[in-house]
């Protein structure tokens, strides 16, 4: 009995994951004018910080690191306002209280939209690397592929796993979020390196941002993808991608717990699918 | 107590459109503003802006070492806080449209009511504009703080910065309100376009950088939008002879610039009157004024 019971309660965490990750993952061939808007968007920056290079005569890696840097800005977009303010944005119109209702499991519901979010993330920062790299004509040298692929999935699970956390902290912050949100995209960029290494913001600095996931992954893809990015590193491939690890494992189970505590709270004091305006 | 003592003044008695905008301005004020404490309403007016600039600070400073002291620097630093207030005009005015429609839910209420709607997007515009002018009097104040910016007051040619900075905001309040008409048509897509628009704009008008860093093909782009002699005017103003003098922009007087500018803004402010009426009118005959798409 125990067990029918817990194979139950598996297929329906699996189901719910493939039912949150489906409308993100082919919603997007059913309207593909988002992807337009969702590759063009990033492009216009990335490409304004190549021509600021390029004004100021840096050395070709440089327009490499903003390429890799600005495809990442999508991810992080796409962390920051289709997973960390989803859960909001589902309280707005309604969707949270069919989620709530229904016996879907709320962290099944999040992991779907951090794996659909993450497919259709992906093809867009393809998008965004092939577009940049064939018009700069970037001088890749890349070093180990499978540990460069390691590091990409390990980043992804801890950038992911804290937007599952944010989601929840957001969902408590109400309207504040919408601005929270808009708060943390250019001062991240700057604190984790999108558009230059870390490690010109001083090692401390840089030891302070490696809590955002990006920070220590952006760093360890460039020296992966640039011979001379390792003459510029903040630390080790190797290093980081233990602390990505560990920042996996830390953000993932932080949001489980979130989550599980958001949703007593609210249920206990009836508030968790409140609309304000 | 103020709105009312404002409203009883001769001149917002005698027009419809002046109390409409002052109206409106104040009530964007109150949407931006009130829903936070002072402290972080303040701390997040600073926070983007002064890490948009430092972005662009530590790229210049890892490849130069540091030489803030070269014409470029303040360049591309000014530029880039003078953009500031090109974004949210821009798409302070156009997302008014979105907030009223798909977040308030009061497209129908408004446009029920006596009210000059091309003065009320004006007005809701106006508190994104207050927010951009502190946002970049702060990054300035860094700059001459931090980097030691060459601005000094008796240099400065004040009434080329004042004039062209009116300018170019009325210019960007203009195409803020064309975006605000074509988003009253759209139903899709809506949130993205004043974003597109400002990012373009960063892009192609040499906002961050010269134009001629841009490839020969792209250039005449720059020379389509106000932005590009706006912020042209306003370097030369505030920076005198330490501006540097790219080709594209450096055969041009101040006076032949300022004259584009002019013509720019007087052609974009008639043209966005007419398609403001266009665009309420087809929103209207298609039943889309009022619409909540949730999209």
């Amino acid at each position: 009995m125990y067990t029918d019971n817990r194979a139950q309660g598996l297929t329906l965490f699996w189901q719910s994951i493939w039912a949150r990750a489906y409308p993100r993952i082919f919603g997007m061939l059913r309207e593909r004018s988002w992807m337009f808007f969702d590759t063009f968007l990033p492009l216009l920056g990335t490409l304004s910080y190549v021509f600021v290079y390029r004004a100021i005569q840096a050395p070709e890696e440089y327009i490499g690191f903003v390429v890799v840097g600005g495809a990442m800005t999508a991810f992080w977009l796409n962390m920051l306002w289709s997973m960390a303010s989803q859960l909001y944005w589902d309280k707005d119109m309604g969707n949270l209280e069919l989620y709530v209702v229904s016996p879907a499991p709320l962290p099944a519901i999040l992991l779907g939209m951090a794996i659909g979010g993450l497919v259709n993330t992906t093809m867009r920062a393809t998008a965004i690397i092939v577009v940049c790299s064939l018009l700069f004509a970037v001088p890749y040298e890349p070093g180990s592929l499978i540990l460069l692929l390691m590091v990409f999935i390990v980043t992804m699970t801890a950038l992911y796993g804290m937007g599952m956390l944010f989601a929840s902290v957001f969902l408590a912050s109400g309207r504040e979020a919408w601005h929270m949100a808009n708060l943390l995209q250019e001062p991240i960029y700057l604190a984790s390196g999108f558009f230059f290494p870390v490690r010109a913001l001083g090692f401390w600095f840089a030891t302070f941002a490696s809590i955002l996931p990006l920070t220590l992954g952006l760093d360890a893809m460039r020296q992966l993808l640039f011979a001379d990015a390792v003459t510029l590193r903040f630390l080790p491939v190797e290093v980081e991608l233990g602390l990505l690890v560990v920042s996996s494992v830390v953000f993932i189970s932080t949001a489980m717990l979130a989550l599980a505590k958001l949703e007593e709270r609210g249920r206990r004091e009836g508030r968790l699918i409140e609309r304000r305006r | 107590m103020i709105t009312s003592r404002l409203l009883d003044l001769p001149l917002l008695r005698r027009s419809d459109a002046l109390r409409t905008f002052s109206i409106a301005a104040w009530l964007g004020w109150q949407i931006e503003s009130n829903w936070a404490d002072p402290l972080l309403f303040a701390v997040y007016a600073i926070a983007r802006p002064v890490a948009s600039v430092l972005i662009l600070v530590v790229m210049y400073s890892v490849i130069t070492e540091g030489a803030t002291q070269e014409p470029i620097f303040a360049y591309i630093y000014l530029g880039n806080a003078l953009y500031i207030l090109v974004s949210q005009v821009i798409t302070g005015t156009s997302w008014a449209v979105i907030d009223d429609r798909e977040h308030y839910r009061t497209m129908k209420q408004l446009h029920t009511s006596p009210m000059d709607g091309y003065a009320y997007l004006m007005g809701r515009g106006v508190a994104r504009l207050i927010i951009g002018t502190i946002s970049v009097l702060i990054v300035v104040g860094v700059g001459l703080i931090a980097f030691d910016l060459p601005l000094y007051p008796l240099t400065i040619n004040w009434g080329l910065f004042l004039l062209s900075t009116v300018l170019g905001i009325l210019s960007l309040a203009a195409i803020g309100i064309m975006l605000g008409g074509a988003t009253m048509m759209m139903a899709r897509h809506f949130w993205s376009v004043g974003e597109a628009v400002a990012g373009s704009l960063y892009l192609f008008t040499g906002a961050i950088f010269p134009l001629d860093v841009l490839p020969a093909w792209i250039r005449p782009l720059g020379f389509v939008f106000p932005v590009t002699y706006w912020l042209e005017l306003a370097r030369r103003a505030l920076l005198g002879d330490n501006v540097p003098r790219f080709e594209t922009l450096a055969a041009f007087s101040n006076g032949q610039l300022l004259g584009i500018l002019v013509l720019f803004t007087i052609g974009l402010l008639g043209l966005s009157i007419l398609f403001y009426r266009w665009a309420l009118h087809q929103a209207k005959e298609r039943g889309m004024i009022d619409l909540e798409t949730n999209y």
